[in-house]
């Protein structure tokens, strides 16, 4: 898998949703099957463009989610291929049931699209604000759910999941974001990526918590400290042998996510690290708090989502790592 | 064959899905005949008369669906699939055993001539809407035939399914509501009324709608179903005003939604369908009692 790192810090001009509207774009040129449902949300992240060419596989379901995903998996029992958007909220809690048994438990190609993941959805506030939108995917068994990061990796991982034949979870922050990846990057399902290399201390991250997490290396690095940084675009099914390698190499690992870190890749980490190498284990994300309405900067800063958590972070697990602590 | 040589085939074919799915429950003991008792009827002309379908390839691409999205009368379903041939019918008499092909609710998974799982009531209804809209797209004639309860419809689910079907103009689609007037907690009025109607309901959402006074009459059945194929622009409702329990002396008396009678009752309930599916079934053609 070839993958050039940009990772400069900078935003990229274009928003995640260009990435998945550009793939399913592609999609629905080369598979007759590909449809898009919207939820009153085709605005928010620009699937007007998939209704102006393809008008007869781009739904409308209206503000009726619930609905939304289990016409989604009849469909895709009569032969389609389905994805289905809304607000990550709406498209975990309020369709759940419909994803769980309509979709998942159906064996049917039917892949959800939540957008504003964790403190991405900033102005929408508490409501909106999914913390725990993997987390009930991720319940699912044999569910592929992904956070993905720029733009790249969207256009990527949307068709990517395209292919499989069960129900997926597709993170998608609406917006720009840094980019971490030049254009021709490639990635794998369930195979997370080593963006740098290091010794002393693994950061696992995703999402919006990537570019963090790549600060953090640098920092540290001044410090003298030589940090390894995976992104586990991923969750589930987790990359296992990368994180047993990480937690073997440099004895203790920090994950970093935009979601509660209770129920989601923290959480699924540890459960690889407890049973097959147990090593000192921090987790940045949220710690058992509802969301609320505020800037993305002042939501990273609130929740403790920032660089200098993930560098304190380390410094911690460093510390228990040798017995300091 | 004239349409009453029909309705006889279809009479006695009910009175033998009737008494399979007693046999199916029975061989268990307990369970949900109440809402499988009231389907019978349309069971036997959707399979008997209506519906496209083809015992020796269940998968087949021309084929109409069917989903019960009332899962819990599996086994009414698993008596007709059983006696057209998708399978022997003495297989469902494993309903419910460890490992077993015929769950409680239907499952795609499980059963072979099982297009939708369902069982989370109100989900089938949106199953079975995302079906026609597919075979919709891809240009094809299948039709839909959905089954939703009365009981079903105080399910929020049930109402976007409708208001999506109708915005789409899915006339490939017919939901018959099985109008047993019972849930499980007691009388539909009692638990959970429906306003002016479900019918009316299903009307103002913008479906065609029929009302089937004799909902456990084949015949009544067979028209509205052949009305519904004339419509043409718009998906059809077809109220079904049926008795929960239908035919079996334990459930139809009480209109339980699950029954677990004794072993005494449980014959005795067999022998009488037993000798009704005779009945009919030596009445030959023509014959008017039903």
């Amino acid at each position: 898998m070839k993958q050039i790192l940009i990772a400069n810090h900078k935003t990229d001009k274009r928003g995640n949703r260009d990435g998945y509207v550009d793939a399913m774009l592609e999609l629905m040129e080369q598979d007759e099957r590909i449809v898009h449902i919207d939820c009153d949300l085709m605005g928010c992240i620009n699937t007007k463009k998939l209704q102006a060419k393809y008008p007869d596989r781009t739904l409308n379901a209206g503000i009726a989610e619930q609905n939304a995903v289990a016409v989604a998996g009849g469909m895709a029992a009569a032969g389609m291929k389905v994805f289905v958007h809304s607000f990550g909220c709406f498209a975990s809690r309020r369709a759940f049931d419909q994803a769980f048994l309509a979709a998942g438990y159906s064996g049917v190609p039917v892949h959800i699209v939540g957008s504003d993941p964790g403190v991405t959805a900033a102005f929408n506030g508490a409501t909106h604000m999914p913390f725990e939108d993997a987390a009930l995917y991720m319940t699912i068994p044999n569910a592929v759910v992904v956070d993905s990061c720029d733009y790249v990796q969207t256009r990527f991982m949307t068709k990517a999941l395209a292919g499989i034949p069960g129900v997926s979870y597709l993170r998608l922050i609406r917006k720009e974001f840094q980019t971490i990846y030049a254009d021709d990057a490639q990635f794998e399902i369930g195979k997370g990526v080593t963006l740098r290399d290091g010794k002393d201390v693994t950061i696992i991250a995703s999402g919006i918590l990537l570019d963090e997490a790549l600060k953090a290396e640098e920092e540290l690095e001044k410090k003298g400290i030589s940090a390894r940084v995976i992104d586990m675009h991923t969750w589930k099914p987790l990359d296992e042998e990368l994180i047993v390698k990480a937690a073997k190499e440099t004895g203790c690992i920090v994950s970093a996510e935009n979601h509660q870190a209770g129920c989601g890749l923290g959480s699924a980490i540890a459960n690889v690290v407890a049973k097959k190498c147990p090593v000192p284990m921090e987790m940045i994300g949220i710690q058992n708090r509802f969301g609320q309405v505020g800037s993305r900067e002042f939501l990273m800063k609130e929740y403790q989502l920032l660089s200098e958590d993930i560098v304190a972070a380390a410094e911690r697990a460093i510390a228990r790592k040798a017995g300091k602590l | 064959m004239t349409k009453q040589e029909k309705m006889q085939e279809l009479r006695v074919f009910a009175e033998q899905i009737r008494l399979e799915t007693l046999k199916i429950i029975g061989s268990l003991g307990f369970g949900h005949v109440g809402g499988s008792m009231s389907m019978v009827e349309a069971m036997a002309v959707l399979y008997g008369a209506k519906m496209k379908v083809n015992p020796a390839d269940p998968g087949w691409e021309g084929r109409d669906w069917f989903v019960l999205s009332k899962g819990h009368a599996g086994p009414v379903m698993y008596a007709t699939l059983g006696l057209k041939g998708y399978y022997p019918v003495s297989d469902a008499y494993k309903l419910n055993r460890p490992g077993t092909h015929f769950p409680s609710h239907t499952d795609r998974n499980r059963t072979v001539g099982v297009d939708l799982t369902t069982g989370s009531l109100g989900q089938g209804m949106g199953e079975a809407v995302g079906a026609a809209m597919g075979l919709k797209i891809q240009g094809r004639d299948n039709r839909v035939y959905v089954a939703v309860g009365d009981g079903e419809c105080d399910e929020g689910a049930v109402w976007e399914a409708a208001q999506f079907a109708a915005h789409y103009g899915l006339s490939n689609l017919v939901c018959l509501v099985d109008d047993n007037k019972r849930q499980l907690d007691g009388t539909v009025e009692e638990v959970m009324s429906q306003g002016k109607g479900i019918g009316v309901k299903f009307s103002a959402f913008g479906w065609k709608t029929l009302e089937v006074e004799e909902g456990n009459d084949v015949e009544a059945i067979y028209d509205a179903l052949t009305q519904a194929e004339e419509f043409g622009d718009a998906p059809v409702c077809i109220i079904l005003h049926t008795v929960k329990g239908k035919g079996a002396t334990f459930a139809e008396p009480t209109g339980a939604h699950s029954s677990q009678p004794s072993k005494e009752e449980w014959e005795e309930a067999l022998a009488e369908a037993e000798a009704r599916y005779e009945k009919i079934r030596t009445q030959g053609k023509g014959g008017e009692e039903a």
